[in-house]
């Protein structure tokens, strides 16, 4: 029953995404030490980006051609009017793409309006100045977003069913996440949030983590795929965590901002600290979502520069010395980063419960203000 | 900075929020909320499961020192209904005993009274029998003494001479 | 004579790796001391090291 269900998905998953394509295209120069350290590095800058397509892997052929191997996906481009075409008419950047009378063309996995020829100018600092078209195409990263929601919304809602059937014990897969569900709501949201206002938060602790673990662990995996890594992503995230914070914050939040010395001060003394310490505050208040955003970007970034740099130099050093110690290396690393995988979003996690235990937090007023007010928020 | 602003995608923004408040709302609705529920009673059942189970031990304890006192109360009750038998067995016995000597004691002196009577009466009956024989035997005696007239007068004279004027 | 952004950010880097370097040598200690805050402690330390890192990052990005 489960295995057929487990095939089931992987099937729609596979037939849904259109069939494998292989394309062909000249390969640029390569050869010499130098042309392939420029091949690693935009290699690896080509890793981290969003893509159009789904490339597994590429190769050049015996001709000298360079085969993709992967699925295109579709392109939705708001430009005067919904555009959908598969990202096969760019053939991988090469030909420019006619749609409805408008030229696109793919570069540096940005898409640019163009005209027939596909010129593209660039200012003085080599950026390209042609119109960029709204651009909400299925992506590889949000193809990567859809099947890890899947996945989540599969696993758990087998979870919670096998509860409702085995008398509230968990089964198969349950036994390994339920420990990590306790130690959320044990470890992270019970001692941050407090006993009374913490399963408010907990669906979105839970899903956060969940799904920042789980694309932090495809992200090792050879589909190359660098989600958690882009910033789009982790701004979003960060933005929500942002906007529950700021919504559900009580009054003493708000005063904690706007009035954080409270009434230990006459108004006249506390006016000339607030000019400094206000502005602080009001800024603290989209600081801590910016350092959440960045911290997670900047670490699965790193983690994948470095892996990539480490398996690059098995092509550098091309000898029986560089090819095992950098094998070795990277996978030291990678070691590492499943590590770091999991460290960061429990972070993402940690620190998102320790705001919103700030925004919900109520004071026992009849206690006076000798509490101490943990500062570490301010970052 | 300036790397990172040309890197964000618009679109790519837009269906992570989409997605996510997505996922976020179902995984809530169909995941989250029964897993928590189910973990949250099962919690609750081992809690009041718990409490069962002290209570429980609290009224063995309870129960266990009940009968403990209770058999110490039986085992005291035995003692004393013991002491009790035998006390009485042990004055039953003496009183038996010193019954049966003063009925004892009644019948020796009975026994000893009416002895003594028969040894009178017999004594006496001895006594008037000798009594008799001696006055048969005196009165043969005398017979056969006083048959010749000498005799008889030598008697009288001998008796004359006994007797002394005073 | 000017100094490239890039060495700044270096230097921030530098700074960030000791201060985490410290906490983490701290924690140590404070767990070696105290073995059964350990749960406590690495939390504390990781929401620490979080913040340091995060003052890291943004000098890497300024720089």
């Amino acid at each position: 029953m489960r295995t057929s269900l487990v095939s089931n998905f992987l099937a729609v998953i596979l037939f849904s995404l259109g069939p494998v394509l292989f394309a062909k295209e000249s390969s640029g120069e390569t050869g010499g030490p130098q042309g392939t350290k420029e091949e690693i590095r935009e290699y690896i800058a080509h890793h981290l980006q969003d893509s159009h397509d789904f490339s597994i892997a590429s190769y050049t052929d015996a001709s000298g051609e360079v085969v993709h191997w992967g699925f295109p996906l579709p392109v939705i481009l708001w430009d005067n009017g919904l555009k959908v075409f598969s990202s096969a008419r760019f053939h991988h950047g090469e030909t420019v793409a006619e749609v409805g009378g408008n030229y696109y063309r793919l570069y540096h996995s940005k898409i640019y309006k163009t005209d027939a020829g596909g010129t593209i100018r660039y200012d003085e600092d080599q950026h390209p100045v042609n119109q960029k078209p709204l651009d909400f195409s299925i992506t590889k990263n949000v193809v990567m977003m859809l099947v890890t929601g899947l996945l989540l919304f599969w696993l758990f809602t087998g979870m919670a069913r096998n509860y409702g059937k085995n008398n509230g014990i968990p089964m198969g897969i349950g036994k390994f996440f339920e420990p990590i569900v306790l130690y959320i709501r044990d470890d992270i949201a019970i001692p941050n949030i407090g006993e009374k206002k913490y399963s408010r938060y907990m669906p979105l602790l839970l899903t956060v983590f969940f799904f920042i673990w789980f694309l932090n662990m495809f992200g090792l995996t050879p589909l190359g795929v660098n989600v958690t890594g882009n910033i789009a992503v982790t701004t979003a995230l960060a933005l929500i965590v942002f906007l529950v914070t700021n919504f559900t914050g009580t009054r003493d939040y708000w005063k904690h901002i706007l009035d954080p010395l409270g009434d230990g001060m006459p108004w006249f003394g506390k006016l000339i600290i607030y000019i400094i310490l206000v502005p602080i505050e009001i800024l603290g208040i989209f600081i801590k979502p910016f350092a959440l955003l960045i911290r997670l970007y900047a670490n699965m970034t790193a983690g994948h520069v470095v892996l990539m740099s480490l398996i690059g130099l098995i092509f550098i050093f091309k000898s029986w010395v560089g090819g095992p110690l950098s094998f070795g290396l990277s996978f030291a690393i990678s070691l590492i980063e499943v590590l770091v995988a999991l460290l960061q979003a429990y972070i993402f996690t940690m620190l998102s419960a320790l705001y919103f235990g700030f925004a919900s937090e109520e004071h026992d007023h009849g206690h006076g203000h000798e509490h101490e007010e943990p500062e570490l928020a301010n970052l | 900075m300036e790397k990172l602003i040309n890197e964000f995608s618009i679109g790519l923004f837009f269906w992570q929020i989409v997605l996510f408040v997505l996922l976020l709302l179902l995984l809530r609705k169909f995941a989250w909320k029964p897993i928590l529920r189910a973990v949250n009673e099962r919690e609750q059942g081992i809690r009041s499961a718990l409490a069962a189970a002290e209570d429980a031990k609290k009224e063995m304890q309870n129960v266990s020192a009940d009968s403990e006192r209770l058999l110490q109360q039986a085992r005291a009750e035995r003692e004393a209904l013991l002491k009790e038998a035998r006390e009485i067995k042990d004055k039953m016995i003496a009183d038996a005993r010193a019954q049966a000597q003063a009925e004892g004691d009644k019948i020796v002196r009975q026994a000893q009274e009416s002895i003594e009577g028969e040894k009178k009466a017999a004594i006496a009956d001895i006594k008037n029998q000798v009594a008799s024989f001696s006055v048969e035997i005196a009165e043969k005696v005398l017979q056969a003494q006083l048959e010749n007239k000498d005799r008889q007068l030598k008697l009288v004279d001998q008796l004359v001479d006994d007797i002394k004027l005073r | 004579m000017e100094i490239p952004s890039v060495i700044g950010a270096g230097l921030a880097v530098i700074g960030a790796g000791i201060g985490i370097g410290m906490i983490g040598g701290r924690a140590m200690e404070a767990i070696a001391r105290q073995p059964e805050a350990y749960g406590k402690i690495q939390t504390a330390m990781l929401i620490a090291a979080a913040l340091i890192e995060g003052i890291g990052f943004a000098a890497i990005f300024a720089g």
